[in-house]
Formats: structure tokens, C-alpha cells, sequence
């Protein structure tokens, strides 16, 4: 097994375990957790994490498939996540969508040749009054304009 | 003219409101004495006399949902807060736990005193990690003052709070898939029981309800039943933190008391329609709730018995409001991928359902699609409503034959552009 979680995760889990009242509650938690390590959560994570809530690897899989924020390949550092919902559609996430895909030279669903950027459409964010909004990462970016969104891609350059 | 009244909302334009100690100023808190002076039952007896409904959407009575807790068992009991907002169009428990996150955990130590609850699990989405630092920063605070923690207040209780991130799957913020993936598995909807009966979690007694539901109790306990009953109607009491979204002047959340009249919110708080323009519809409570047209909307007022008697619902209080610019063949195509995409696809009616129809108005955008096939939508969405596990399909059911209906003409004028 060619993943092991750090010593620093190691003892969230351990202090996460008396938080819950089965070991089977801490998929999502120590799936998030691989993910930070990781990038992405590979096959051996997966082992790792079923050995760590007494699931079988399987079930581990069946969940990590199941929620759309987990990876189960790397993609880009920046994973630009343009909401896509009604609110945003109603205030111009397609200007937005347009003006990343003509700085990128990408559609959505690819990542740039240098590994940097990975372009997404997802569902509503929960920023419906502050919309346009890109999540990249973890970080919102709200109020949106088209050149609001190039300025703050280059700056990550 | 529309009167401010802020129970939930009051301390949200306070700068750094967040923070113990500017919280603390303002208030946060005091209703812990009155609490540990209280027995269980009667606190649980204040808010069902308060008429709080549930305010994630459901409008069912928390008193009601508090009093399914059995007391005095020997399994341990849980409080599960739901804070998995994904309700298109809604964004209110986001602004609770950003600018006022010490009055959810006021809710939550006196929810869970009511319940004799030792632990509850406060379930995020995993998008609002931001906003979930901001929370959990919170939570720390109140472990160092010794309001969280083992003997709470120097009273013989104790409590932890533990926040429980999602991953990204709206169906989680239905209250049984939701304890699924607090289990550690798929956010699969459970079966309802026969009669009602409290939620379990691992087998153990619990009582699920939104953010802001919890977030309303500070302010019962403290004033009384009464005085939370002075605001709204004779059913549906108190405030929502309604919110606007889409074509407004002013688009965000709003505190209200139940009972206005929507265009009046629309016009007050929202500040009308953006570029002067006409208003064309509203979708009244988070997307899953069926839209109103601008007649309709003059009429509505926002109250779950109102908007009902209106063939809607209240839902979320999360309104998408839409100009006169709107293509609403366009828009319902955007709420159908939003559907397809998170069905949990447990059922069939639900996961094929929702596709079928996505293509349907797909190809009747790309002029592919004939009077039969517009008829087909609403066949289906009889076939998805009410024979599913949960209410998804219904939800999307009403959507769709809402847009269907009410927007007739321009489903038609598309099909009959295609035979040219």
C-alpha cells in the first residue's frame, strides 16, 4: 500500500473517533482528508480509508464515487468551478464561462497542457445573491464580471 | 410599507459579529440561564407553542418534531443540524453560520438540552468550507469559554458540537439521506416509516432540523411563545429569512415576517426589477417549487398556507425572480440538468425520469421536438410524482408541469419554428 496518512492526519483521526459512534462514520472525513494529502483520492487511499472505518474498499469506492467534489485522478492545482444553476444563468455565468474558456484555450471538463487550471460547470453554490460566482478550490469568487474573473485567473499564474 | 423585524437577523450588520466577544456584546447567550432554570419538557412545550415550523423548506412544526424524542432512554440521543443548503436559489443558513454562527450554537445548546441530546452534528455542504472555517472558529471559541464541552455553563451537562462536511450531493439535504452519509454511505433517501417517529442515527434517537430552525429558538426561549406569535399568522408564526435572487435591483436575504405580500418584498427589499424592466415570474421558495407567474405574483403572500392555496409552496423563502427578457424554455431546461444531475438514482421513476425529460426539452430547444413529445413531459412527470422514496421527483414533477403549463406558448412557439 503505497498510502499512508501523515502524522498529523493520523491524530485527527484518532480524535475524530470519539466523535462519532462508529468507526463507518468517518468515510467522508478521512476521504476529505486523503484528498488534501493527495490531490485527488487514489486507489490505495481508498484502501487506506477502509482499513481506518472498518468499511470493506468497496463501499469506501461506492461513497468516493457518489459525491461529486471527490477526484478520483489529479487534475489541475486550479480547479476553476463555474456555477452553473439558475440564479448564476440568470446573471451572466455564460459571459463568465466565455471569458475563462477564451483565456484558457480549454472546454469545460479540460485541464490546461501545464497542469495549472481544470475547468468545471457545477451546480448551484449557494451564492445565488452574489452571482456570477467561480469557486476555485475553496475560495469564492463572487459578483463576477467577465474581466473581474481573467484579472483574478491571472493572478494565479 | 413593510416593517423591519429582526429575530434571526439582527445582529448580521454588525461587523465581526462572528467573534465571541462582539457577539457577547450584543447579546449572545443570554438565554442560557432562563434555559437551565427550565425542565426539557418545557422547552420543547414553548417552541411547539410557538408554532415554529421547520424552515429548510418542509414548514413542518419543530415543537411537533421535538416531542417524537423519546426522553430518558438508555441509547443516546443526537441533534443533526442540517446546513446542507443546496436549494437553488437559497442562501440563508450560509449567512447564520458567517455572520451570526454563536446564535446557532445558542440554538443548538438549548435544542439539545430540550432533547437530552450530548452530541450534535452539525452536517455542511463540502462547497462551504469558507464559510465552515468561519463556523468551526466559532465552535472553538465556545469550547475555550466552557460553553461547549463537559459541564457547560458550570451546569452538570454536557455537550460537543461536531461539524460533518459533505462532498457535493444535493439529496443530502434531505433529512434521511443526510444521516446515510453522516453513517458514512451514499446519501440515499430511506424509506418514511408508517407513522411518525423520530429520525435514527446508527440505530440511535435523533431530531434533524435546518440552521435556521435552530437559530430561531434563542430568541422563543428567551421572549416566550407569545412573543415570537406576535409576527406572521395564526399559522405560520415568526420571520424567514427570505431571499432574492435573479432579476433584482438588490438581490439578498431579507428578514420578513410571514404573511406579506411577495410583490411587496420584491419592491422593498429588492429594490424592483433590474433595468426597469416588467417582471415575468418568480419561483417562490428554492428552485423545486412550482413558479408563479406575474399575475400570480401580485396576488401572493408569503405564508406556507397561502402559497399553497396557490397550487406552490413556501419552500425555502428563496425566491428567483425573472424579467420580462427571461426565455423560460431556457430556464427550465437549466433546472432539468440540475435535476438529472442530482438525482441519487435510487428509483427509477426519478433517475430515468429526470433525463428523459432533460432530453425532451433539449431537443425542443434544437428545434427536434414535436407537440407529442411536449405532451410526454407532463406524462412522465405523473409517472415521477408520488412513487418515489423521497419527495425529489414530486419536486421536479411540479416543476416541470409548472413551466409546462403556465409558459405554454413559448414550448409551442419553439415546436412550431422546428416545422418551418
Amino acid at each position: 500500500m503505497s498510502f499512508v496518512f501523515s502524522n498529523e492526519n493520523l491524530q485527527t483521526i484518532e480524535s475524530l473517533k470519539k466523535r462519532y459512534p462508529k468507526p463507518q462514520a468517518l468515510a467522508l472525513p478521512l476521504l476529505w482528508m486523503a484528498h488534501y494529502q493527495e490531490g485527488y483520492i487514489s486507489l490505495d487511499a481508498i484502501d487506506a480509508i477502509a482499513l481506518a472505518s472498518m468499511l470493506p474498499p468497496m463501499e469506501v469506492y461506492r461513497v468516493a464515487t457518489f459525491y461529486t467534489m471527490f477526484h478520483l485522478a489529479p487534475i489541475g492545482k486550479y480547479h476553476l468551478q463555474v456555477c452553473k444553476t439558475l440564479s448564476c444563468k440568470l446573471c451572466g455565468k455564460e459571459d463568465i464561462l466565455t471569458s475563462i474558456q477564451e483565456l484558457l484555450k480549454i472546454e469545460v471538463g479540460q485541464t490546461t497542457p501545464d497542469n495549472l487550471f481544470t475547468l468545471s460547470q457545477v451546480e448551484c453554490l449557494g451564492s445565488c445573491g452574489t452571482s456570477p460566482v467561480v469557486q476555485i478550490n475553496d475560495t469564492y469568487y463572487e459578483n463576477l464580471t467577465p474581466q473581474s474573473i481573467v484579472e483574478i485567473i491571472k493572478g494565479l499564474k | 410599507m413593510i416593517e423591519d423585524v429582526k429575530l434571526i437577523s439582527k445582529k448580521f450588520a454588525i461587523e465581526n459579529a462572528h467573534t465571541l466577544e462582539v457577539a457577547q456584546k450584543h447579546g449572545a447567550y443570554t438565554s442560557i440561564d432562563k434555559l437551565f432554570s427550565l425542565k426539557p419538557q418545557e422547552i420543547t412545550q414553548m417552541v411547539s407553542d410557538s408554532g415554529l415550523r421547520g424552515k429548510g423548506g418542509g414548514g413542518a412544526s419543530a415543537g411537533e418534531k421535538w416531542k417524537l424524542m423519546p426522553l430518558g432512554e438508555d441509547k443516546p440521543s443526537f441533534l443533526v443540524v442540517n446546513c446542507d443548503e443546496s436549494e437553488p436559489g437559497t442562501f440563508k443558513d450560509r449567512a447564520i453560520i458567517t455572520k451570526d454562527p454563536h446564535l446557532l450554537i445558542e440554538g443548538i445548546i438549548a435544542t439539545c438540552y430540550a432533547i437530552q441530546a450530548h452530541h450534535a452534528y452539525i452536517y455542511i455542504r463540502g462547497e462551504y468550507k469558507p464559510f465552515q472555517d468561519i463556523l468551526q472558529g466559532a465552535i472553538d471559541e465556545a469550547y475555550e469559554a466552557g460553553y461547549l464541552g463537559e459541564n457547560i455553563f458550570n451546569k452538570d451537562y454536557k455537550l460537543d458540537i461536531t461539524i460533518h462536511r459533505g462532498a457535493g450531493a444535493y439529496i443530502c439535504g434531505e433529512k434521511s439521506a443526510l444521516l446515510e452519509s453522516l453513517e458514512g454511505k451514499r446519501g440515499h433517501p430511506r424509506l418514511k416509516p408508517h407513522q411518525k417517529e423520530c429520525e435514527w442515527y446508527f440505530g440511535n434517537p435523533t431530531l434533524v432540523n435546518n440552521v435556521e430552525t435552530i437559530a430561531s429558538v434563542p430568541y422563543i426561549l428567551q421572549n416566550g411563545s407569545d412573543a415570537y406569535r406576535q409576527y406572521g399568522t395564526p399559522q405560520s408564526p415568526g420571520t424567514l429569512l427570505f431571499a432574492l435572487s435573479g432579476h433584482v435591483n438588490r438581490r439578498g436575504v431579507y428578514e420578513a415576517q410571514f404573511g406579506i405580500k411577495m410583490i411587496d418584498y420584491i419592491n422593498h427589499y429588492g429594490g424592483g426589477i433590474r433595468g426597469g424592466k416588467k417582471l415575468k415570474a418568480v419561483i417562490p421558495g428554492g428552485a423545486s417549487t412550482t413558479i408563479l407567474t406575474a399575475n400570480e405574483v401580485m396576488e401572493a403572500r408569503l405564508d406556507y398556507e397561502s402559497m399553497r392555496a396557490m397550487g406552490s409552496s413556501l419552500g425555502t423563502g428563496g425566491m428567483i425572480v425573472m424579467d420580462e427578457d427571461t426565455n423560460m424554455v431556457e430556464a427550465l431546461k437549466n433546472l432539468l440538468e440540475f435535476y438529472r444531475h442530482e438525482s441519487c438514482g435510487q428509483c427509477t421513476p426519478c433517475r430515468d425520469g429526470s433525463g428523459w425529460v432533460d432530453t425532451i426539452i433539449g431537443n425542443l430547444l434544437k428545434g427536434k421536438a414535436s407537440m407529442s413529445d411536449l405532451e410526454k413531459t407532463l406524462a412522465i412527470a405523473n409517472t415521477m410524482d408520488g412513487k418515489t422514496i423521497c419527495v425529489f421527483a414530486p419536486a421536479l414533477a411540479d416543476v416541470i408541469r409548472g413551466f409546462v403549463t403556465k409558459f405554454r406558448s413559448e414550448f409551442e412557439a419553439y415546436i412550431r419554428k422546428s416545422k418551418r
